[in-house]
């Protein structure tokens, strides 16, 4: 038989570039077309009137709500109140203190995420053990002539900011130690974690903010007054814990054994077997488990409204009660969604972009 | 130095009177072994005869509940510290190389040089890259566990164990999950090991590779040491029925 070597074709027209993915995504046979028109025109009718309302008849400028004449929303209310939303009560004349703790922050976590910074880990031991002391002096004061704000007047946006963050911090380190615990050869570890995880899983977080705020006073002398707001993070992290160490331990279990027998044969001792072999792998598989959790987290934190502590939702609602904007609270609901949208979004889109990073193939990526 | 003592250093590993279950099923009966400095140690038997535990035992992957066994003078005992100065002495290799996926060949290489032994990364870099290139894949050593074939994994595996400068290598199967092509390259090493003095036990099927290598060879059923031979003599004249059975099954096909 005679071996002739083929020569290379193109690709035949029509499959390539945007025809060809409209051709077989979009119109791949009668059916499918009419699917296609049909459903694109459901859209059109249904997002019309919200662009209507949201963008092309909307008032943008103005003072009072005097200034809202056409149809469509008024974002002055927002506008107006921006401030509000983003520092609750904080004192005016002291909010570059909460502004300059946040720029800090996201310059850290941008340097963080971004590839390719030198010093990674010295910036990372940075934010997590010395940046929370500064962010700390800066929010509350009391010290080097900064003024003393109370926990009480922090709100909005800031105090989402500072529930989330401080949560999503600490929930993960506690959560990896439960699961670890859990996955113990020690009886008595393992029996503790297990009690605590089922416990603080168990209980909805309102039950968890309602007891720090108001059951966990009664158990203490009286002149012992905890901050609220340091009972509310508290509560939050141990709950959330609960669930990081579940989605860890989900992680955990699968790596395979062989990758702990290595470990143990190379000599390895337990928490060096754990740091640089089993939970490097077990977290990059649980990158989706733990960032779920974490947006869970960034929502859920609109619940400490019910101990009083005005959080980004609570305190749009609070100025959608002020007589002089009645009526507007269709627009506050709204900004809140997309400010929580935007954060979430976010973590998911890191999230999807470090699973791809992580990869190091386990076969056919060259 | 007594002659006792003498005797003992020669000993690399012994086994004695091991007895080891599963719960209620008795997979180790009485094993007594005992590999001198520089031994080649080949074990055979059918799947499910015990061989890959006992080897296992010996770096206390498994743990067993009667006998002793005693590595280079120490013995195993139920001592964290104890286990983990065991273990950095006995080199293991895997039938699934067991390679760490997130890292690359030379920070898999040179990992527990550092953690374990406390060697400095420059001085670990180079000695790894000594064993890569022994076994022939220096250039390799940046990519990753998963862009190589399973021949090149399994070499990468037994530089990785000896980066460590064991006293003693244990192989469980190394060659059982490659694809056929590939079994020769990584016995070439192995062959190569033993020709340098390293002493060794092998659980194998490879008959050839026992042939060349190894100064005995142990057949296990049922939880039990069944013959012990030299190979000339255990493939030749083996004594006991069950392993007429056995050698005439793997190797008359």
């Amino acid at each position: 038989m005679k071996y002739d070597p083929q020569p290379t074709l193109p690709a035949p027209p029509g499959t390539l570039g945007v025809v060809g993915w409209m051709r077989k995504h979009l119109f791949n046979g009668p059916f499918n077309s009419i699917a296609t028109v049909v459903l694109a025109y459901f859209i059109i009718i249904f997002m019309w009137p919200v662009i209507d309302w949201a963008i092309l008849s909307a008032d943008w400028i103005g003072t009072t709500r005097n200034d809202c004449t056409s149809d469509g929303a008024c974002w002055v209310f927002i506008s107006q109140r921006l401030n509000q939303f983003l520092y609750g009560f904080y004192p005016e004349a002291e909010t570059w203190r909460l502004d300059l703790a946040f720029i800090m922050m996201a310059a850290l976590i941008a340097w963080l995420i971004i590839p390719k910074t030198p010093f990674k880990g010295w910036v990372a031991a940075f934010t997590l053990l010395i940046f929370p002391f500064i962010a700390f002096v800066l929010l509350s004061g009391g010290y080097f002539g900064l003024e003393s704000v109370d926990t009480h007047k922090w709100g909005g946006l800031s105090l989402t900011l500072v529930l989330a963050v401080v949560g999503i911090v600490a929930a993960l380190p506690f959560g990896i130690l439960l699961a670890l615990g859990r996955r113990s050869h020690m009886p008595i570890v393992r029996s503790l974690s297990v009690v605590y995880i089922e416990i603080w899983r168990g209980v909805p977080l309102i039950t968890v903010l309602f007891m720090a705020s108001v059951m966990l006073p009664l158990f203490f002398p009286e002149d012992m007054n905890f901050d609220k707001l340091l009972r509310a993070l508290i509560g939050i992290t141990m709950f959330q814990s609960a669930y990081m160490a579940e989605v860890v331990r989900g992680g955990l279990q699968a790596i395979s054994k062989g990758q702990y027998e290595a470990a143990d044969s190379l000599g390895l001792g337990y928490w060096q077997k754990m740091n640089m072999i089993i939970l490097p792998q077990a977290l990059k598989l649980m990158i989706p488990g733990i960032v779920n959790t974490f947006i869970a987290l960034f929502k859920d934190t609109s619940l400490v409204l019910i101990i009083g502590l005005f959080d980004l939702l609570a305190i749009m609602q609070a100025s959608a009660n002020d007589p002089n904007w009645i009526g507007f609270s269709t627009e506050g609901y709204v900004f809140v969604a997309l400010v929580f949208w935007v954060f979430c979004f976010g973590m998911s889109r890191y999230s999807i972009h470090l699973e791809k990073r992580l990869h190091t193939g386990h076969g056919n990526r060259a | 130095m007594s002659e006792a003592q003498k005797n003992q250093d020669q000993l690399m590993v012994e086994i004695r009177d091991l007895n080891k279950w599963y719960g209620e099923f008795h997979v180790l009966k009485n094993i007594n072994l005992q590999v001198k400095r520089g031994e080649r140690i080949v074990i055979c038997g059918p799947s499910g005869s015990g061989k890959s535990t006992m080897i296992r035992c010996i770096n206390r992957l498994e743990e067993h509940q009667q006998g002793e066994i005693i590595v280079n003078g120490t013995p195993l005992v139920e001592d964290v510290k104890k286990i983990e100065a065991i273990r950095k002495d006995v080199g293991m290799v895997f039938q699934h190389f067991n390679l760490f996926p997130h890292l690359t060949v030379l920070e898999n290489c040179v990992l527990a040089p550092i953690w374990v032994k406390k060697i400095p990364r420059k001085q670990a870099e180079a000695t790894a890259m000594k064993y890569l290139e022994r076994v022939k894949i220096p250039d390799q050593a940046l990519k990753y566990p998963g862009q190589l074939s399973g021949g090149q994994q399994q070499r990468v595996a037994i530089a990785r164990s000896l980066c460590m400068n064991p006293d003693v290598m244990l192989f469980d199967e190394p060659t059982s999950a490659l694809d056929p092509e590939m079994i020769k390259e990584v016995l070439d090493v192995m062959i190569e090991l033993a020709h340098e003095g390293m002493t060794m036990l092998c659980v194998t099927h490879e008959m050839g590779f026992a042939k060349t290598v190894a100064d005995r060879v142990i057949f296990m059923d049922g939880g039990q040491i069944v013959e012990e031979n030299e190979p000339n003599a255990f493939f030749n004249n083996p004594e006991h029925e069950r392993t007429q059975l056995f050698l005439s099954q793997i190797l008359n096909h």
